[in-house]
């Protein structure tokens, strides 16, 4: 770990972190939290659902706050009007581009999705939604995949990858027709690697990987990955 | 050496065959033969060589035929006219006057520097190579220190040529200053996008130039290892590079102790599958390290953690084959040509509605008028120019009115559109400019890798609103979906794709929004593109 520390400015606050320490840290440890959905904390970050864009002064760029590391004398912005805007069309534009009916899904009410919705006050979706028919794989003991629900977030890949050191989960095709797959596009009951952890079921921020029957508040426990990473740590 | 230098002279004639991928479906290797069959019949084969070259810049009268001495350029060559022109020219010495090309028009304005041995030399023979001069920049930097190669670079004052336009002196120095070991070398050659040729022309015509251009950058940061990644799609281009890095070990230009010196560095050609995103700086890693072509967001820089994690250092090829000219002649004697910012020259393929397509070379700082009306020889046909496409899908659509702007980095920026991979498309009165950035956005749509929300969800959402406003259930509001959606896509995306991927859409909503005003309230399209296959009855 770096001794050396960095000095800079969030949101008026003046922030000293050690360097290194990304943004969306630095922000953090003084309670300043910046929207996210595909960080989690014990993961690697991905950099992918551009939430957290933040607005750096002296340049006309926005940075993923979960990817950037500070710098001395930044003079970072968490909330303008242009990101408030931004961060609403980006929650849109998921809303949109999958079948997201919270009434019958199995995360409503503990979806990251939909509180991030209410939080950011998106309250219509100006796109044509597109009613996607995605396959729903229930062939595992217990784990169920609906792609239609996914937000290709990519935090089960990396928790299968990063945590559990399988990599049973990875993404096939590209672009809009990006899917989550099991070992080389196998039915999850046929898979020979995966070790049915669920972590992948408790770090979907979304309804789209869950345990059959079972009440989705035990299922959903984002901060499994932390914890782990913070019990190998000790010695 | 001398031996080749007799070799060449020898010949009194020398008749260059175009038989790059441009040349050759027009049937460019049955002419090469039948230039071989008709020397050996008229006897004249001591003293005419016939070469097999690359492109020779004028893609659209192949076969393109070069005669030297005398720069004679006979066009749409087929083998039954062969005879005539080995008779009448190289025997008789009277050029066949009316299949001679007209060179003013086009040539005039074009200034060969990074094309300087294309069509000229045989690129499957380094000896041509050479005999231009070729490895005298090698040469000449490996009785130099690492850091005057670069300073030479920074005098220069060369920009990438991938499209970004950063100062290659700059990256060099990043790169050399990088304290991690080893450091890597890749060559962009992973041209995607439609329409767009010139990196692909450079590499059929002239390797020698990119190998050359790798070798002085390797020497000048302390790389051993360099990759060369080319699409799949370039066969041609592929087979070329692999002759020419055979060639060079051989000659011990690359390998242990080049040239006899302490330098070494191993040269690899790495082969993409086609992902246009795939030539983004990091995802060209990723795919070079073998993993699935996705872009990872900066920082870190490549120059300090790239392939592995090692300091890499990324050009594109266009880039490289500046470089030995610039160490050859001096970093000044380059910023001579173009602007004071700006410095050389630019490769574009210039397509669509023009008079003479192909392969150019202009100086920077020419105006987009000179490259469409000269170079180009203006639209055929007698219609009228509507606008001209500058950057490849992810380019801005300008009109008439911007076309007196500079061809540089920062002025076309500035207006919308990017120098991108140096495509540039005209489109005449029959384009309809909502069709053309449909096209464009369903290209990217197709294209984008995934990762972030405002690429791989927001082009396609602006893609649905095309469909919309194509078939005739347009409605004002889309205008303000589309301008939306556009700026999010162009501010938020993690990588070069989804930043510059809405620029038709943001410059066609610019410069012809009456065009889209039109489909959606008139329900008409004046160019007669859209409303045509399920919008049929749509229509009023």
């Amino acid at each position: 770990m770096s001794t050396n520390t960095v000095k800079l400015k969030i949101d008026g606050v003046d922030v000293t972190a050690a360097e290194g320490t990304t943004i969306l840290k630095a922000a953090k440890d003084v309670g300043i939290i910046i929207p996210t959905l595909c960080s989690l904390e014990g993961l690697t970050a991905y950099g992918g659902c551009r939430l957290c864009l933040v607005e750096v002064s002296g340049t006309p760029k926005l940075f993923p706050a979960c990817t950037t590391p500070i710098g001395p004398g930044m003079d970072v912005t968490t909330q303008s009007d242009k990101l408030k805007e931004y961060r609403k069309i980006a929650v849109q534009l998921l809303l949109a581009e999958r079948t997201h009916i919270c009434s019958v899904c199995v995360a409503d009410d503990h979806c990251e999705l939909q509180a991030m919705a209410n939080q950011l006050g998106v309250d219509h979706v100006m796109f044509e939604r597109n009613w996607s028919r995605e396959e729903i794989d229930s062939t595992h003991d217990f784990l169920v995949i609906d792609r239609n629900r996914c937000i290709l977030c990519t935090r089960c890949i990396r928790v299968c990858d990063q945590i559990e050191g399988v990599h049973t989960l990875d993404l096939k095709l590209r672009g809009k027709d990006s899917q989550v797959i099991m070992d080389l596009d196998e039915k999850w009951g046929n898979s020979c690697s995966c070790t049915s952890c669920r972590k992948c079921a408790k770090v979907c921020p979304v309804g789209a990987i869950y345990v059959e029957g079972e009440p989705i508040e035990h299922t959903k426990k984002r901060d499994v990955a932390e914890f782990i990473v913070e019990r190998r740590n000790r010695k | 050496m001398a031996q080749e230098l007799e070799f060449q002279n020898a010949y009194k004639y020398r008749i260059n065959v175009c038989c790059s991928s441009g040349c050759v479906p027009f049937g460019a290797l049955k002419v090469l033969k039948a230039f071989e069959d008709a020397v050996k019949e008229f006897g004249v084969e001591k003293e005419c060589k016939v070469a097999r070259t690359g492109c020779i810049g004028t893609c659209s009268v192949g076969p393109a035929v070069l005669v030297e001495p005398g720069d004679y350029l006979y066009q749409s060559v087929t083998p039954e006219r062969v005879r005539e022109i080995v008779r009448d020219h190289i025997v008789l010495g009277l050029p066949v006057k009316d299949m001679l090309y007209e060179r003013n028009a086009y040539f005039k304005k074009q200034h060969r520097l990074v094309l300087r041995n294309a069509g000229k030399i045989d690129p499957s023979r380094i000896q041509d190579y050479i005999n231009m001069g070729g490895y005298g920049g090698l040469l000449k930097c490996l009785t130099d220190t690492p850091q005057a190669v670069i300073n030479e670079l920074i005098a220069s004052g060369l920009r990438g040529r991938g499209g970004a336009g950063f100062p290659t002196g700059q990256k060099w120095s990043l790169v050399a200053r990088a304290q991690n070991s080893p450091k890597y070398i890749v060559a962009n050659l992973d041209e995607g996008d439609p329409g767009v040729f010139a990196n692909r022309t450079l590499a059929e015509a002239d390797p020698h130039a990119i190998i050359e251009g790798m070798l002085i950058a390797a020497y000048a940061i302390g790389a051993e290892k360099g990759y060369i990644y080319i699409r799949s799609e370039y066969p041609l281009a592929i087979q070329t590079l692999q002759k020419a890095i055979a060639q060079a070990k051989a000659m011990t230009l690359l390998g242990e102790s080049i040239l006899e010196t302490p330098f070494k560095f191993d040269l690899e050609l790495r082969f993409g599958a086609g992902a246009f995103v795939a030539g983004e700086e990091t995802a060209i890693l990723a795919s070079v390290e073998g993993k699935r072509a996705m872009p990872r967001p900066r920082p870190p820089y490549p120059a300090n953690s790239g392939l592995w994690q090692k300091p890499t250092l990324i050009q594109n090829v266009e880039t490289l084959a500046n470089i030995p000219l610039i160490i050859q002649n001096g970093g000044a004697w380059f910023a001579k040509t173009g602007t004071p910012k700006c410095t050389g020259t630019k490769c574009f393929s210039l397509t669509g509605k023009v008079n003479n397509p192909g392969l150019i070379e202009v100086p920077m700082g020419i105006t987009l008028r000179e490259v469409v009306f000269d170079v180009g020889g203006g639209v055929p046909d007698g219609k009228k120019f509507k606008a001209v496409l500058v950057g490849g899908p992810s380019g801005g659509c300008l009109p008439d009115t911007l076309l007196d702007i500079p061809i540089d980095y920062d002025s076309l920026v500035k207006v919308g559109a990017i120098m991108g991979s140096g495509g540039i498309v005209v489109l005449d009165e029959d384009s309809c400019m909502v069709d053309t950035a449909r096209f464009f956005t369903e290209f990217c749509v197709d294209e984008s890798c995934g990762k972030c929300t405002p690429c791989r969800a927001g082009l396609a959402r602006l893609k649905d609103v095309f469909g919309k406003i194509t078939n005739g259930a347009g409605e004002m509001s889309d205008i303000t979906t589309l301008e939306k959606s556009s700026s999010f896509i162009r501010d938020g995306s993690l990588c070069g794709l989804g930043q510059t991927a809405p620029n038709p859409v943001i410059t066609t909503l610019r410069y012809f929004k009456d065009e889209y005003i039109q489909h959606i309230v008139e329900k008409r399209c004046d160019a007669g593109k859209c409303f045509k296959s399920r919008g049929e009855e749509e229509i009023e």
